[in-house]
């Protein structure tokens, strides 16, 4: 472990440098797991959130969820230093391989995956367009905050910063409509809800369900 | 992840009762929940445009509407389930026909099978996983008509295998004479998918 960065209250990044590396594809996961002095263990899958550029080395973001074995770990435990077992990278249906134009809509933690994807393209493709479309509950939620840019369309659902002039409640057709240029592939990643209120919301705008990618997370960790 | 090694500090907090334990293949947690877990939108799919067939290389090619599936010997389910993704569901149970009784006037003359979804979902399983009161072809779970973010209105259910070989939206099977990757054999997930023997991935 080599660095660990609070992104939120709940939420932090931790730098993983690897002994045996190998790139992965901007939205693939690793494998994480634990192993007590008894033998007993526990495994979880978190998405990479670093560009395949970082080479040696792989970012991944937790989301820490109250009641779970892994996250909790994580963030209350793991010191810079210590050593983690993890392998990967796994999965190759949600991850982006260059197309053009792309949507990512993201809610919460659902984020960290969008985020390997933007990171890349901004590294390799900058003029390519791509918005992210980002729903968190408030200010204090937003993971990544010092590199979300032009490129990413915010709205909060529960609390706006003060002085927020930009969009509020949930992801709606308006917001999507200025992401959604013509006939992208869309990524679309948070919870079950908002996996499926979002892809509904890109079927009506016309987007191929074939170019809908998915990735819901369970409520454990 | 074969040999590992301790984690400073880690002890486990989430342990599973002993009796339950033992049902747990390795790797998996127990979760009381159902997440949902689908690769894009979820398919709107009436009972009344629901057909289910059999076809490929067997005998005779079958097909059934919804009531025409619905005359079959009903059999109830109990088993538990594995997600690849790591937590198990266990002591849940659906209700179905056998992929036995489905396949009992088709008469498969390969060992292969493709099974088929609204959407376009695949996934590829041996016929011998299949037979032998292995698998079932569901629209109920728990007593109640199968929600439709849990493949309904009918999934496959082969509960021995890891959860994503269950497609849901099933629309058929094919029966072939050579195996070949589905939807997540052919994008990094094993290709049989034992839980009790790990085969998660390509490399297990």
């Amino acid at each position: 472990m080599t660095s660990i960065k609070p992104e939120t209250p709940r939420v932090k990044s931790f730098r993983i440098e690897l002994p045996m590396w190998m790139p992965h594809l901007p939205g693939q996961h690793y494998d994480v797991r634990l192993t007590a002095p008894d033998g007993y263990r526990a495994q979880r899958s978190y998405s990479v959130a670093s560009s395949p550029l970082d080479e040696g080395e792989i970012e991944l973001t937790v989301d820490r969820l109250d009641g779970g074995e892994v996250s909790p770990y994580f963030h209350d435990v793991v010191v810079e230093g210590d050593q983690v077992e993890v392998r990967g990278p796994f999965a190759s249906y949600f991850v982006w391989r260059g197309e053009e134009p792309v949507v990512l809509v993201g809610g919460g933690s659902g984020v960290v995956p969008l985020m390997a994807i933007l990171r890349h393209r901004r590294r390799t493709m900058p003029e390519l367009p791509m918005r992210l479309v980002y729903s968190v509950r408030t200010a204090e939620d937003v993971i990544y905050a010092d590199e979300l840019g032009d490129d990413a369309l915010l709205t909060f659902t529960r609390e706006p910063p003060d002085g927020w002039t930009g969009p509020t409640g949930r992801v709606d057709d308006a917001l999507l409509a200025e992401a959604v240029g013509d006939s992208p592939t869309a990524f679309v990643c948070g919870s079950n809800g908002f996996v499926e209120a979002s892809s509904r919301l890109l079927l009506e705008q016309g987007v191929d369900p074939g170019r809908i990618r998915t990735e819901r997370f369970g409520p454990t960790g | 992840m074969s040999e590992g090694f301790v984690s400073r500090g880690f002890t486990g907090r989430r342990r599973t009762p002993e009796e339950l334990a033992e049902r747990l293949p390795p790797g998996q947690y127990n979760e009381d929940g159902f997440p949902v877990l689908t690769a894009g939108p979820t398919p709107e799919i009436e009972p009344e445009e629901w057909g289910f067939r059999i076809d490929g290389m067997v005998a005779e090619e079958r097909e059934w509407t919804w009531e025409e599936f619905h005359q079959l010997p009903f059999e109830t389910v109990p088993c538990d389930i594995h997600c690849v993704t790591k937590w198990s569901k266990l002591g849940t149970s659906f209700g179905g026909v056998s992929v036995d009784t489905l396949l009992e006037g088709a008469e498969p003359l390969a060992p292969y099978a493709m099974a088929y979804s609204y959407g376009g979902y695949t996934t590829n399983l041996a016929i011998e996983d299949l037979t032998d009161g292995k698998a079932w072809v569901v629209t109920e779970h728990e007593g109640e008509p199968l929600p439709r973010e849990h493949g309904g209105p009918a999934r496959l259910l082969v509960p021995h295998l890891y959860f994503w070989k269950s497609a849901k939206w099933v629309a058929g099977l094919r029966v072939m004479d050579h195996d070949e990757p589905g939807f997540w054999e052919a994008n990094g997930y094993h290709n049989r998918g034992d839980p009790w023997k790990e085969e998660r991935y390509w490399t297990d």
